[in-house]
């Protein structure tokens, strides 16, 4: 028996054992490393197969994507008549917006992002000179959509519709509460015994009732507290509760942020002489709002699904503009296509939304792991 | 002048000028608000009144857990539609416990393609409106399930249609109140019998597989009394009559579309809620509890989740206060709920937007303090004693 001799410490590394390694090894350690775990990938396979092989031949295979109506389409094939959507796809995006004007939102929508892109993004090149567009851009949107100026003509706000309304009631529901949820944050946590508590009665009146309920205040009573004769839009009622709703939220949510900050940030500021708007401005907020990311892009996500309620109180939303077609005889019975043809929307933006979020939280993180 | 500016720069006084100066600004704001709404009523010659409580309501709800009919007041309906609310509630938040707590525990399996499915099920609900799942659910039952005289029949017993789903209701006949008796002699056993193994463990250390004989005690004894006492439980089967079914229990599209979406719903946020419960605690425990030898199924229950429960707990209520105000939104599919019989029906009836809003909002707030209220009770109790 010979055998080769090495030197202390450089016998050559033996490979890894066979079966732990490669697709072979990964797929039994992930889906067969026992008997249990096997029925789980069995199972899941099953379901999976039951649930691809139905959505794909009632989605795409068997789908009419073009047609007069619902009987025309079953004429056709069997899968989804999507001819309820190719139809009517101009009043799911702009709602009853003229069509001539509708370069208005076209040009809004796609300016919208690089008003965006600095705020989000703070890296990006030739940032400061972004910023002041976005300052603008508030501005700019609002004459472009709403005319009346500037040889624009007047829109009605009836005409809105479709996702244009759902993107509008979102972002400036978005765009004003999280000041008014930062006041309010900081005034649940003042010395102020007035202040605190007049805080934590709205944030908790906000938070303790439906979304939908407050909607029927601004539908219906909100001109009640107004002096008589005062009449504003609907859609500036809705906005106004929508932005104290999820002001009551994002309030909670810095709240926590701001209780997690260490005593010791406070007492080294007090040291330095710092009073309480610099305190506030140059210690709490720049940490507590870091923490709250993840929570405060939450809340957003959900104002914006909830701005769906709208079509409770007649506003044309997406569903609003689905039901109206719903409800036409040509295509009765089509609910089915059209909710999910809804639902793809919210879900892409959603979860664009919550993805920018995890990479906002991860490129924040200081943390030394 | 020196006064003033004195006054100013001491802490203890500016602050209480600054609140003095609040409290007046919110006052009169406030002042402003009751005035303007004065006003509006006098132009209209509208008063706040709660009379309007008493007389008949005048409109029939389809779904009542205590006797309605359309002559009862709005009090009357208000009350039922509240129960409608707690009973969508109760069937949601049981689907979506158990829905949620299994998604949780398969997303965290070993197991990459369960885990994968459960995670997109989780992003695919949760990034969908609760409206659009309410109305999604609420279009399937009732334009793709059959009528009712070619239901999908389940064994014979359960039919689903486009009417809703009718399922075999108990009926129960003399003699009935042995197996009730039984039953509570069963329950007795098992806490007394709990609380003696467990006396028995702290004391020795021996183990008796508790959960297995409570179970069994808790199943056989009642069916001993169900057939000592000849068996006075019979099923009534749902029955096809004309051109819709008789008897048994009926669950009406409405009220299984918003359980189903509800519950579908929230079990998505339950399930990351369970899984961050148990991500939470620390590596080393399961590390240690690994290394004194316990089965992964002792690990699991005896170490991970009690720690687990009291990071899961608080919001796992918050989501099911989160699912019971979610249900307000029944009045989109015409389920009778509070918004809908109180806050809708009665309120175009009466016209008294300012007084049935007041109402269901108070309700909606008291529940919802009440539970928060709980929570902080909790959150104290179980909180972790630092020394």
């Amino acid at each position: 028996m010979s055998s080769k001799t090495y030197k202390p410490g450089s016998y050559p590394d033996l490979p890894p054992p066979a079966g732990t390694v490669g697709v072979y090894g990964w797929i039994k350690m992930n889906l067969f490393s026992s008997i249990s775990n096997s029925l789980l990938t069995i199972l899941s396979f099953v379901l999976l197969y039951y649930l691809i092989d139905g959505i794909i031949g009632w989605f795409f295979l068997d789908a009419v994507f073009d047609a007069d109506s619902k009987i025309e389409c079953r004429k056709i094939n069997d899968g989804a008549c999507w001819a309820v959507i190719t139809r009517r796809v101009g009043q799911f995006v702009y709602g009853f917006y003229p069509d001539a004007e509708r370069w208005r939102i076209d040009i809004s929508f796609l300016t919208m992002f690089i008003a965006f892109a600095p705020l989000l993004y703070p890296d990006l090149p030739k940032r400061k000179w972004l910023l002041w567009f976005s300052g603008i851009y508030p501005i700019m949107a609002f004459i472009l959509i709403n005319g009346g100026i500037l040889g624009l003509s007047k829109i009605e706000y009836n005409l809105f519709g479709g996702f244009m309304l759902t993107v509008i009631l979102g972002v400036s529901g978005i765009v004003c509460s999280l000041p008014i949820g930062i006041l309010l944050a900081l005034g649940r946590q003042s010395k102020l015994t007035v202040v605190r508590t007049l805080s934590v009665c709205f944030i908790e009146f906000m938070r303790g009732v439906p979304l939908i309920t407050l909607l029927f205040v601004a539908s219906s009573m909100l001109n009640y507290f107004m002096p008589p004769g005062t009449n504003f839009s609907i859609l500036v009622r809705v906005i106004i509760m929508f932005t104290f709703f999820s002001a009551a939220y994002i309030a909670e949510v810095i709240r926590g942020g701001i209780q997690a900050i260490p005593k010791g940030q406070y007492e080294a500021a007090d040291a330095l002489g710092m009073n309480y708007w610099q305190k506030t401005r140059f210690i709490t907020l720049p940490q507590a709002l870091k923490i709250s990311i993840p929570g405060i892009v939450n809340t957003f996500i959900g104002l914006y699904k909830d701005t769906t309620l709208v079509v409770v109180i007649g506003l044309l939303d997406p569903l609003g503009i689905g039901r109206a077609a719903l409800a036409d005889t040509k295509w009765n019975g089509l609910s089915t296509e059209t909710y999910l043809f809804v639902a793809l929307f919210f879900f892409v933006s959603c979860f664009a939304m919550s993805r920018y979020s995890l990479w906002l939280e991860n490129k924040l993180n200081t943390d030394n792991k | 002048m020196n006064f003033f500016a004195n006054i100013w720069r001491n802490e203890k006084s500016r602050e209480i000028i600054v609140q003095i100066f609040v409290l007046l600004c919110v006052g009169w704001f406030l002042s402003w608000l009751i005035s303007n709404v004065d006003a509006n009523f006098k132009a209209l010659g509208k008063d706040l009144s709660f009379e309007f409580l008493f007389i008949p309501a005048g409109y029939d709800i389809n779904q009542y857990l205590i006797e309605y009919n359309n002559r009862d007041s709005h009090l009357r309906a208000g009350i039922v539609g509240l129960l409608n609310t707690g009973l969508v509630a109760f069937f949601g938040i049981i689907l979506a416990t158990f829905l949620g707590i299994t998604l949780g525990i398969i997303r965290l399996s070993k197991n990459w393609l369960a885990s994968k499915i459960a995670y997109w099920y989780v992003e695919f609900t949760r990034n969908v409106p609760i409206l659009l799942h309410i109305l999604l659910w609420h279009g399937i039952i009732i334009n793709t399930l059959p009528h009712p005289k070619k239901a999908i029949n389940i064994g014979d017993v359960t039919f689903l249609s486009n009417r809703g789903f009718y399922i075999p209701k108990p009926l129960t006949e003399i003699g009935i109140e042995l197996v009730y008796l039984f039953f509570v002699i069963a329950i007795i056993f098992s806490i007394l019998f709990f609380k003696y193994a467990k006396k028995k463990q702290d004391l020795t250390g021996q183990q008796y597989p508790v959960i297995w004989i409570n179970l069994m005690v808790l199943i056989t004894l009642p069916m001993i009394g169900f057939f000592v006492s000849g068996m006075p439980i019979t099923l009534e089967i749902p029955a096809l009559k004309g051109f819709n079914f008789r008897g048994g229990m009926h669950m009406s599209p409405e009220l299984a579309a918003l359980t189903f979406a509800l519950g579908i719903y929230t079990a998505a946020f339950i399930a990351e809620i369970v899984r961050a419960g148990i991500l939470a605690i620390d590596k080393g425990q399961r590390e240690a509890a690994e290394s004194i030898g316990l089965k992964p199924s002792k690990v699991m229950n005896l170490v991970i989740l009690p720690q687990a429960r009291r990071v899961i707990i608080p919001p796992l209520t918050s989501q099911y206060l989160n699912l019971t105000k979610n249900s307000s939104l029944a009045i989109a599919i015409g389920y009778m709920d509070l918004v809908a019989t109180l806050g809708g029906i009665s309120l175009n009836q009466t016209g008294r937007e300012m007084e049935t809003m007041l109402i269901v909002m108070l309700i909606y707030l008291s529940v919802s303090l009440s539970i928060s209220a709980f929570m902080n009770w909790y959150n104290n109790k179980v909180k972790l004693v630092g020394r």
